[in-house]
């Protein structure tokens, strides 16, 4: 926590050959963006009454909301346990948790039926706060604000705002604890949002522990996701990876990964749901999948010297987020089963249409990263040097 | 730099965070709830039911839904389930040769397919935007479109399978039974039951007709027994109406006069079950059936309903927004010693 960690933009062009996929992929999104608004969500997607929610809600919301949750998982290890030494993660993981956290807010726009109406949510009268969705509402919109405002130092520094920032410092202890707080809130009731669906989700997903569940596995992710990106951002502009820093964070995951682990499995022997495990079903496939995916991270990473490796990590990381993937398509869609078996004929796949705007979705953040990054101070400098 | 004392404080914070995500069903449990005294709802019987469809036409146009074409020569309405322009289907079970009605082998069975108004209702729980209401007099579930955002939680929340959206719109609505309430202020009570020929499907008090539902329980397969047809009248409602009020249509409790409309028919071989008495809390749509309930389409429930199970997690983390506000106190409180301004970091570093 000194001057040697200051940030500083990466520089550089701004139009290469990613940015001009990422460019490409933004308009093709558009492009089925315009034709759902005209002719309904029937025109483009492949949703039913069977399965009225699809990949926009399930990936673009549930799982890209997990996923950029590095920003509180790294804010809350060096503000929360004042491990300052991690400073450094700090900027860039909260930039990729404000896309990813901005866009999924955005993206629930382009999957609302009647959109026009979305206000009501936040609207004495029209909400209700019985609702587990209204929870994961309130502190999605709550948490956006307060990520921009943790994140507005980077931008009044480069403008040269230095009064404004001095205020804003004074009181940033605050925002840093409610941007602690709220995402442990709706993480967790994201997948409180299983529960009121009942039996129609198989029993190794339906479970009172769900919102325990979905809250570790969101802050392991949250880990998982920095040792991805920044092992990504190294190989990409050329800067050393920070392995010191990662190295022993990859170790915090692991701890995280183990109590999860624990809860995942107690609840299912409590509950006595493992048989569900042991059917030759598609159900059990996936569950397995999922539970290797969880632990694959113990074999990669687990011993001390294969932490130091950059690789190791970089495969941790995936496989953590694999594993949150699979949780939440298997609670949201896999494990899912309208009117309990006996409305048969419901299947739901994602059409090319569907796809096109999750990975335009995706294009937006990474192109926004990228502008961002080049011209803002968020990597750190002494990297930059070497 | 970082103490240990730093540390367990972080830790204090941290384990008070996660207590907020496991404390057990306590103080905030919500009960499952139970229908209204006055509830209003249906009961249908599938051994009187002919599989005529004319409570589904009548349902359609009622509701001023368009037809919905399953046939090459869209010729008549053939929906091949409710749908979010159709809210309401006579569905068939067959098994073998279908040569006896109402048995589970060889034989074919009917069963009526629309909102059964749950006592604690799944879709109510879930909506954001109390677009889906339960009236707390009548119990009917109703939708308010221009409420609506159209997030379609009801949809995937309903174990019935029965809220449904209008994807083929770019302002689609979802699309229910509401128990024909537009047109209870004419004294009209649901067109479903109100065309139904044989008294399959019966109009009335939830109260009544789970009596009614039972007495029919009680006797004996084959034995011939009175059958009321349209609106079960109220046991404390006068018999004949229209003086009441001076106005001649319409007695006290507003409901249309009618004829008796009840006759005499021969009683099936029932499943001792009133499918909605208990499962989810209750419905206020109850069905009677000689086969199997499953093999009819009617999912197996627990008399919990699942929206007091969701309401009781949120409840006890976010009741009062105590907890919240005490984890926030105590973040807080770590992050001031916590958070070093950058400015004043930089100041070493930059000249």
């Amino acid at each position: 926590m000194s001057g040697q960690h200051a940030a500083a933009p990466v520089g550089g062009k701004l139009f290469n050959a990613t940015t001009l996929i990422c460019g490409v992929l933004i308009a093709a999104m558009i492009a089925v963006l315009f034709v759902r608004f005209i002719f309904g969500l029937g025109a483009v997607t492949n949703l039913n009454d069977g399965y009225p929610w699809g990949i926009w809600v399930v990936f673009d919301v549930v799982i890209g909301s997990a996923f950029a949750c590095g920003g509180f998982s790294v804010a809350m290890l060096v503000y929360i346990f004042n491990r300052g030494h991690y400073h450094p993660l700090v900027r860039p993981a909260l930039l990729a948790s404000l896309f990813g956290y901005t866009l999924a807010g955005v993206g629930v726009l382009f999957d609302l039926g009647r959109w026009w109406n979305f206000w009501h949510i936040l609207w004495p009268g029209y909400a209700n706060p019985h609702s587990v969705m209204f929870e994961v509402a309130v502190c999605i919109s709550a948490y956006i604000t307060v990520m921009w405002i943790e994140f507005s130092p980077v931008f009044m520094e480069q403008w040269g705002l230095r009064v404004q920032r001095r205020k804003l410092e004074k009181v940033l202890f605050f925002f840093i604890a409610l941007g602690t707080l709220l995402p442990m809130m709706h993480q967790s009731s994201l997948g409180t949002l299983l529960v009121v669906m009942g039996p129609q989700v198989n029993p190794l997903w339906q479970t009172p522990v769900v919102p325990l569940l979905y809250l570790l596995s969101a802050i392991a992710i949250g880990y998982g996701i920095v040792l991805f990106e920044s092992c990504l951002a190294a190989s990409a502009y050329r800067r050393e990876i920070e392995t010191h820093l990662l190295q022993p964070m990859a170790k915090i995951m692991l701890g995280v990964l183990a109590v999860f682990m624990l809860v995942r499995f107690g609840d299912l022997i409590v509950r006595g749901a493992l048989g569900h495990a042991m059917n030759p079903s598609r159900e059990a496939l996936f569950f397995w999948l999922e539970t290797v995916c969880f632990a694959a991270p113990f074999l990669i990473v687990g011993k001390p010297a294969a932490r130091r490796n950059p690789a190791r990590l970089f495969l941790a990381g995936c496989a953590i987020m694999l594993a949150g993937i699979l949780l939440r398509i298997n609670g949201f869609l896999i494990g899912y089963d309208t009117g309990l078996g006996v409305d048969n004929g419901w299947n739901y796949f994602p059409s090319i249409a569907e796809m096109l705007v999750t990975i335009g979705m995706f294009a937006l953040e990474v192109l926004g990263y990228i502008i961002i990054t080049r011209r803002f101070p968020v990597l750190s400098r002494t990297e930059a040097a070497h | 730099m970082t103490t240990r004392r730093d540390f367990l404080r972080g830790c204090l914070a941290g384990s008070a965070a996660a207590a907020t995500a496991v404390l057990p069903e306590t103080a905030c449990a919500r009960d499952t709830l139970q229908r209204p005294p006055e509830a209003l709802g249906l009961l249908y019987d599938a051994t009187l039911c002919v599989g005529c469809q004319a409570c589904v036409a009548a349902c359609k146009r009622v509701n001023e839904n368009p037809a919905e074409f399953t046939t090459v020569d869209h010729l008549w309405d053939t929906p091949l389930d409710t749908s979010g322009h159709t809210f309401n289907l006579i569905k068939m079970y067959r098994h073998g040769t279908m040569a006896t009605k109402d048995a589970e082998e060889n034989g074919f069975s009917f069963m009526k397919t629309s909102c059964m108004h749950c006592a604690d209702p799944s879709c109510v729980s879930a909506c954001p935007v109390s677009a889906m209401t339960k009236n707390p007099l009548t119990g009917i579930v109703g939708y308010d479109p221009d409420a609506c955002i159209g997030c379609r939680y009801c949809v995937a929340a309903c174990p019935f399978g029965i809220p449904k959206y209008q994807y083929d719109s770019p302002t689609g609505k979802i699309g229910k039974c509401e128990l024909c309430r537009h047109r209870h202020q004419d004294g009209h009570y649901s067109a479903c039951a109100e065309v139904c020929p044989t008294g399959a499907t019966l109009f009335g008090r939830t109260d009544d007709l789970l009596a009614e539902a039972k007495r029919r329980l009680s006797l004996k397969p084959g034995e011939w027994t009175t059958i009321p047809r349209g609106r079960l009248r109220h046991a404390g409602e006068k018999a004949l109406a229209g003086g009441e009020d001076g106005k001649g249509e319409k007695h006290r409790h507003g409901w249309r006069d009618e004829p008796d409309q009840s006759y005499q028919a021969q009683l099936g071989n029932y499943l001792q079950h009133v499918y909605g008495e208990t499962e989810y809390g209750g419905t206020q749509v109850l069905k009677l059936s000689a086969v199997n309930f499953q093999k009819v389409g009617l999912p197996d429930l627990p008399p919990k309903s699942s929206a007091a199970t969701s309401e009781t997690i949120q409840h006890t983390l976010y009741g009062g927004l105590v907890m919240p506000i005490v984890v926030l106190a105590g973040l807080t409180w770590v992050a001031r010693r916590n958070v070093v301004p950058e400015a004043d970091e930089e100041k070493g570093g930059q000249p």
